[in-house]
């Protein structure tokens, strides 16, 4: 018997959000790659809600942008309504969230992905990885063919072993009624690596023409769109926009829900995997916060050429019988029929901390991951992770330095270091309050803080990083000249500032200082400033933000400055912590089962205390002064 | 953690005699010490001067003379932290070498984590390799001893205030912080004037306590002396002789005094602190069982035991058990009711004991002046010591306890001028770690949690 034998410089399993970043990364860094998918038609398919973006996750591709990824770019290209939130807050907590049409979106990035060089799509199921000496040599298919590379990476989203689930229904499909992967988890766990079962859920998606608009509240569009990618011209995008609509649930829906809560597979057992908090079902809801009277309900297209509306709020795992019940209390849904169930599903993930910072496996080598595998949640999370470890493979197989993005550079740092460091029993989703640098994290700045590592790893042309230094060197030497103009408490000075309700200067100041004024700006100030060159607009933004909050980033300057002391101090992985006198004994325990790559994220691992840190401390200075005895 | 900013910490035990050293170590030791330090030989600066040099004059607080003190100046690399460093002398005995400290902790050196000089001196170099052992040993033990001292000492009402005020603190930080995460569920709009009179109450409770630790302590420092005897025997009475107030009720019934009373006593320089117990018989009432118990542990961590006896009635059993539980321990034995008649003699007991003896009538305050000299004398000679962590640790809870009105202050400033409710939670943050060190917890998911628990999120 002869079966199919090939080989690629690296395998990706898998063409979701993470996949398909994966791949584009690895081909265009010039590495022949090939990417397996269980239907070549469900490439970068959105199976849940019809948005990329929002809170945090607007961050994170924003961030992937900087770096030479592609979510960015094809929500541009594809979205039919975009919306900057937050933005009565601080900069830090803009972000960007936009519609998409949801089967464009796949089309596009399929479009993309057929287009790239070095790059194959095969459909077939990954249902053995081949290992040998704790080094990945491949993967074979369901129907026997091997497929020998030097890198492999996983990013099966919500495939392995999947169960769609809803009353009593229990469907062996991945989402959307899409074919599970049934064999792989086995051949993981041969391998020694330990899994998780983790659950999520969707609304149902019902048919615009029953909806009843009339008792909803519209929910428009941004009158100016801001663009996910820094390379897409805002000029370009700017576009007629769907709405959304907004409703609520009410009493009435919350009895049908006590009604029939035994009806849920939640509670019958038949769900065992552990769901994610902050995307609660409507029984969740209903059930744990029971003094809420009202729940909202967002009623969002899932795209131009579709009648299909995503009831956002509502995702359930309840029967059929009930959920059209429930849908039907809602104003403006009383008549609605329902194109698809809302739906649980159930997955194997792992348990990310066997994995590096680079997303590597810490017990093979070769072999990477990325996504929902990983035990996070959300598209955008699952591109970010796909990205790097599409890169760190690369890196990996041309023999190159990886790289690990920490908590003070991006979101993506946090994010990764925290799904490796931290105990995680529930699907990851990125918040804001998870970044404690957040001030310098902003969606406004990934550009200045990543375009060059984006450049270095070679996803990023040379064009745009130089435009980035420019850009850099705009900045900071128009906030050094603004702080050598003079400006003095003078009768026009004093008018302007009464005009624009600030306080009378009793001293002379400069134009830096009154920038930081929250009711001034560089652009009002700009009669005051005769030799002023014009400047980019959104090189004018960052100005006013350095110089608005000049406080509050240096002071985070200076803990990220203490943090990366310790981020510095790296520990091998071969210690072993039992060995090392003055641990307690739990710190000993975790930090063998972690290794961690730093003192920094040694500290960040629950159970080891600060005077575990200090004895860490003295062991590696003694390892140091020893030197050459032992690898550190 | 490890820092490297500069450190301060009193480096001889306190009270074993007048004298002792407060030690800064870090960049800006000397600059600091300039600031509280006034020559009296010369017009030169600290940091004009040569390294390893003595020099003498007055610690100031302002224009107020606080002490007079020889100051050593070393400057990096050859110290033994290898870091700047001043030691400065002082004179005037305990209370004012807290005072000096203290003020180097206004002026910018932060209170020495347990162990920090040894663990500075190691990292930079100047301890031996062979010596790593050692050190983590030396920086475990400190660091048990001030967590021991920290569980142990730390007032019931200190640690409630601070975990309801780190409570609701988590509140307001996981309401904003969810509002930013699902701005379309939580509306959020001038938060800050809503915030602000909680912010200020948060920081008047603080500064309450803030208030009290100068006053007294937020843990209990001091020589810890127990007294131990019979019921009856006078326990009370010596407590509240010692106090001058009537705070133990004392009465002729055996047992009153269930619940163990502490007190913080000075004698001269000495700080005692002071617990009467439970008198030790064998019991069948529960609750005074429990009072026994405790009694028996505290004597086993005691100090000092003051044990007394009464000479009025025969020495029996339970007297006999209590003189084995201060056999290994610093004690005296005070033989009271000296007033009545005598039946049980200082012979007698000397039989049973080593312990200094001492005949007195509480009632009618006669011999407890001897009591006082021995104390003192022990307290000078060396003979009984406390841990200096106890006051270590104190000092860093104040000091955690004034950074959190600091960082209340900034959000104080942020609702004033404006700023949006995402920088709120910056300095709320700060405050709600801080505070966590003093009752040894750490931020780890907290806010998420709460955020999750609190509030209904996502979609």
């Amino acid at each position: 018997m002869s079966n199919v034998r090939e080989e690629y410089d690296i395998l990706v399993v898998g063409a979701g959000h993470a996949g398909c970043e994966a791949a584009l990364a690895c081909a265009r860094l010039g590495l022949n790659t090939i990417m397996f998918t269980v239907s070549v038609d469900s490439i970068a398919l959105m199976p849940c809600n019809p948005n990329i973006g929002g809170s945090s996750k607007g961050h994170l591709v924003k961030e992937l942008d900087a770096l030479g990824g592609e979510m960015g770019k094809n929500i541009d290209k594809t979205f039919i309504q975009s919306k900057m939130l937050n933005k009565s807050k601080g900069p830090a907590v803009h972000s960007l969230r936009a519609q998409a049409d949801k089967q464009n979106y796949s089309r596009e990035m399929r479009k993309t992905l057929e287009n790239t060089d070095n790059l194959t799509i095969r459909q077939a199921e990954i249902s053995k990885l081949m290992v040998e000496d704790g080094v990945i040599i491949g993967a074979k298919t369901f129907s026997g063919a091997e497929y020998y590379t030097k890198g492999v990476i996983l990013c099966t989203g919500t495939y392995l072993k999947a169960r769609c689930i809803y009353g009593d229904v229990s469907n062996p499909t991945g989402p959307n009624g899409l074919q599970a992967a049934n064999h792989l988890t086995d051949s993981l766990k041969n391998l020694g690596i330990e899994m998780f079962r983790f659950k999520t859920g969707t609304p149902a998606r019902v048919d615009k023409r029953s909806i009843d608009f009339s008792k909803m509240e519209e929910q428009f569009g941004d009158e100016e769109i801001v663009p996910f990618s820094f390379s897409t011209n805002p000029d370009d995008i700017q576009k007629e926009q769907v709405s959304c609509w907004l409703t609520y649930t009410n009493e009435k829906t919350h009895e049908i829900i006590r009604k029939n809560i035994n009806r849920s597979p939640l509670f019958s057992g038949m769900i065992e995997g552990t769901g994610p908090r902050y995307c609660p079902s409507i029984e969740d809801k209903v059930m744990k916060f029971a003094d809420k009277n009202r729940h909202q309900v967002f009623i969002e297209p899932e795209g131009n050429y579709t009648n299909e509306m995503y009831l956002g709020g509502m995702s359930s795992s309840l029967p059929e019988d009930v959920q059209y019940a429930m849908y039907r209390t809602v104003p403006g849904l009383e008549n609605v029929k329902i194109v698809r169930n809302a739906y649980a599903i159930e997955y194997d993930c792992i348990n990310p901390r066997q994995l590096k910072p680079t997303l590597e496996f810490k017990n093979i080598k070769g072999l990477f991951s990325g996504g929902q595998f990983n035990g996070s949640s959300g598209y955008e999370e699952a591109a970010v992770q796909g990205f790097i470890a599409g890169v760190n493979c690369a890196m990996y197989v041309l023999g190159r330095e990886q790289i690990i993005l920490d908590r003070s550079q991006a979101y993506i740092g946090v994010l990764i270091d925290d799904l490796v460091t931290k105990e995680n029993h529930e699907p990851y989703r990125m918040m804001t309050s998870r970044a404690e640098y957040r001030l310098l994290l902003r969606q406004d700045n990934a550009d200045l803080r990543l375009t060059e590592i984006g450049y270095k790893i070679g996803l990023v042309s040379e064009d745009t990083y130089n435009k980035v230094e420019l850009k850099k060197k705009m900045i900071e030497d128009e906030i050094n000249r603004l702080s050598t103009i003079s400006v003095g408490a003078n009768k026009k000075m004093s008018d302007f500032l009464e005009k624009h309700n600030s306080t009378p200067l009793k001293t002379g100041s400069n134009l830096a200082e009154l920038i930081k004024r929250p009711e001034l700006n560089y652009e009002i100030l700009a009669e005051f400033d005769e030799e002023r060159k014009e400047l980019p607009k959104d090189v004018i933004n960052q100005i006013n933000i350095n110089l608005k909050y000049d406080g509050y980033i240096k002071r985070q300057m200076r803990q990220v400055e203490q943090f990366k002391k310790l981020e510095k101090k790296k520990l091998s992985e071969n210690i072993d912590y039992c060995q090392i006198n003055g641990l307690r004994n739990e710190a000993k325990q975790k930090l063998n089962i972690y290794k961690p790559v730093s003192i920094g994220q040694a500290s960040r691992i629950s159970g080891v205390s600060p005077a575990d840190i200090s004895v860490l401390l003295i062991y590696l200075e003694q390892m140091n002064k020893e030197g050459g005895k032992h690898e550190c | 953690m490890y820092r490297t900013d500069t450190i301060a910490a009193i480096s001889t035990a306190l009270g074993n005699s007048g004298i002792g050293i407060v030690r800064i170590s870090g960049e800006d030791s000397i600059e600091i010490a300039d600031k509280i330090f006034r020559s009296l030989k010369s017009d030169k600066k600290l940091i004009e001067v040569s390294t390893h040099t003595i020099h003498y004059g007055n610690i100031v607080d302002e224009n107020d003379i606080v002490d007079e003190v020889l100051v050593t100046v070393m400057k990096e690399p050859n110290t033994y932290t290898r870091e700047n460093i001043v030691e400065i002398n002082c004179h005037g005995g305990a209370l004012v070498m807290k005072k000096v400290l203290n003020l180097a902790l206004k002026n910018g050196a932060r209170v020495a984590d347990p162990g920090e000089f040894t663990k500075r001196a190691f990292l930079n170099g100047r301890i031996d390799l062979s010596q790593a052992e050692a050190v983590i040993n030396v920086i475990n033990a400190k660091n048990n001893m001030a967590l021991d001292v920290s569980l142990k000492q730390l007032k019931g009402s200190i640690s409630n205030v601070v975990v309801e005020i780190r409570k609701d603190i988590l509140h307001e930080m996981a309401y904003i912080e969810s509002a930013l995460d699902d701005p379309e569920h939580y509306q959020m709009d001038n938060y800050g004037e809503e915030l602000m009179p909680k912010v200020l109450s948060i920081k008047s409770k603080l500064k309450k306590l803030l208030d009290n630790a100068d006053n007294g302590r937020i843990i209990t420092e001091g020589i810890k002396t127990v007294i131990l005897g019979k019921p009856n025997v006078g326990k009370s009475s010596l407590m509240n002789f010692l106090l001058g107030e009537d705070r133990a009720i004392v009465t002729d019934i055996a047992g009153t005094t269930r619940d163990i009373l502490e007190e913080n006593i000075k004698i001269d320089d000495i700080s005692l602190n002071v617990i009467d117990t439970a008198g030790i018989r064998d019991t069948n009432d529960t609750v005074e069982k429990i009072g026994v118990e405790k009694a028996k542990e505290l004597a086993g961590s005691a100090d000092l035991i003051i044990m007394i006896l009464d000479s009025s009635v025969p020495l029996d059993d339970d007297d006999k058990e209590i003189i084995k539980l201060i056999e290994d321990k610093k004690a005296v034995v005070l033989l009271n009711k000296s007033d009545l008649n005598t039946i049980t003699d200082d012979k007698t007991v000397r039989m049973f004991t080593d312990k200094d003896i001492i005949n007195v009538s509480i009632k009618n305050e006669i011999g407890i002046d001897k009591l006082t000299e021995l104390i003192k004398n022990m307290f000078y000679s060396g003979d009984i010591t406390f841990n200096d962590e106890v006051y270590l640790t104190n000092e860093r809870h104040k000091y955690a306890i004034y950074e959190s009105i600091k960082s209340l202050d900034c959000v104080v400033d942020s609702i004033e001028s404006g700023m949006p409710e995402d920088f709120l939670t910056i300095d709320l943050m700060n405050t709600y770690e801080t505070l966590g060190s003093i009752i040894g917890e750490q931020m780890g998911e907290d806010l998420v949690n709460e955020i999750f628990s609190k509030f209904c999120m996502g979609k």
